[in-house]
């Protein structure tokens, strides 16, 4: 007799891998996801009922829905397709870049994170702004680090586009997106002329204004790309700005002196 | 919440929040009722729709169970009290229509030609589970519980709703019967 026990025992399988994500998605306790295309090629969207909660590169769902069963303790598991009206609002935001307006659940985060990032999906795409700017516009002046730190930590990137958000003099920092490259790749797409920005930026020019409006803007706001050459004025404070009788747009909203 | 959540202290949990303890629920159980459900009923995609449906079961159960009913509840006995009638109500099915081969779809070796000692390895296994898959129900279901899933006695007995006795007597029965099969077979 002895001997049937043990191999009795050897007749143990594990679970399918899908199994224990299925059981819970059909108690509808799990989150759910789909892919998407985007101008980093094929990522991962996860939503819950809120909006979007996580996105990353396609390149392994096995270790996607591991990462969010540790940063959510929810499990995740591929949709057919996003709801629609979220589907558009998502494609809106990776094909044209226009994240304004996107539901996204960052129930998760940190009141100053959820601040931060709220606002950066206010950046039109193609635009840019410094970290001051977003520490001064969250009513935080200051905190340009934890900015960064905030923005790193994106856990929605694409959706909301922490690539607009870059260092003041005019280097464009970490991406964690894929490389660091990344983040000059995705602007130069959405119609930043980037080299000319960072021209300008070398030289430590912070602001364009126009002297037939008297304003002042940030250098990629829309309407200081519509500044002609002759009457394009070139600062490197605000200071300056206003002591030369130029007021802060009130669209891009450059720092006030 | 994150991290795990040791079986003494999930009833509890349950208790408390339903919604945020169910996946831990799964997690520590699935592989023993998937294993149990593969061996009582002889096919891989019979046990995981018994899997599913007997969590589904006890989620749903759950929610009409007042707190202090939860925090009582020997949650893998009480799991496996649907998951064995699942599985009893399918092997009664399955011999009155059967389908196919009862262990056919039950391998789980590697088609692709591997080491000759490990494919020797699975045969062995599915011999023995065929000979499980012929035993009568009452033997089968103790056998595979006690010794499949090594539930001790007293979960088997509560899973099957009989006597610890019985389940015990059954286990004897069914070994004896595995052995004569295993032998006549040499």
């Amino acid at each position: 007799m002895i001997g049937i026990p043990a191999r009795l025992a050897a007749l143990r399988r594990p679970a399918p891998a899908h199994l224990a994500p299925e059981v819970i998605a059909r108690t509808g306790l799990a989150d759910r996801y789909a892919t998407r295309p985007s101008p980093l090629g094929p990522v991962l969207v996860a939503f819950t009922s809120r909006g979007v909660s996580l996105v990353d590169l396609a390149t392994d769902p096995a270790q996607f829905a591991a990462a969010y069963r540790e940063r959510f303790g929810r499990e995740v598991v591929p949709a057919e397709a996003l709801p629609p009206r979220l589907a558009a609002a998502v494609d809106r935001a990776l094909a044209e870049g226009r994240t304004r307006g996107v539901p996204v659940d960052l129930a998760e985060l940190s009141e100053f994170q959820a601040a931060v990032l709220h606002l950066a999906a206010e950046i039109p795409a193609g635009e840019v702004r410094p970290y001051g700017w977003v520490a001064r516009e969250i009513g935080r002046p200051g905190s340009d680090r934890a900015v960064g730190n905030a923005l790193a930590t994106n856990p929605v990137p694409l959706v909301v586009p922490c690539h607009r958000v870059v260092r003041a003099d005019g280097h464009f920092g970490r991406y964690s997106l894929g490389a660091d490259a990344n983040k000059r790749l995705l602007l130069a797409a959405e119609g930043l002329a980037v080299e000319e920005y960072e021209a300008l930026a070398a030289r430590g020019v912070r602001y364009l204004a126009s002297d037939t409006t008297g304003i002042y803007c940030h250098p990629t706001c829309r309407h200081a790309r519509r500044i002609t050459a002759q009457h394009r004025v070139e600062f490197r404070d605000e200071r300056v700005a206003a002591q030369a009788g130029f007021r802060p747009c009130r669209d891009c909203r450059p720092m006030a002196a | 919440m994150r991290h795990r959540i040791g079986m003494e202290a999930l009833p509890a949990v349950l208790a408390a929040d339903r919604d945020a303890a169910f996946p831990y629920l799964v997690r520590a159980l699935i592989d023993g009722i998937y294993s149990g459900a593969l061996r009582l009923t002889g096919s891989g995609a019979d046990a995981e729709d018994i899997t599913q449906e007997a969590f589904l079961r006890a989620y749903r159960a759950l929610g009409t169970y007042p707190a202090e009913r939860i925090r009582e509840l020997r949650l893998r006995e009480w799991v496996w009290v649907i998951a064995a009638n699942l599985c009893r109500n399918q092997a009664r099915s399955r011999q009155r229509h059967p389908v196919e081969a009862l262990s056919a779809d039950a391998r789980v070796a590697d088609p692709a030609p591997g080491p000759e000692a490990l494919a020797l390895a699975f045969d062995y296994d599915e011999v023995l589970a065929s000979h499980l898959a012929r035993l009568p129900w009452a033997q089968r279901s103790a056998v595979v519980l006690r010794h499949v899933t090594g539930l001790p006695y007293a979960e088997v007995a509560a899973a099957l709703g009989r006597p610890e006795g019985t389940v015990k007597a059954d286990v004897h029965r069914g070994l004896q019967q595995l052995r004569a099969a295993l032998e006549e077979e040499r």
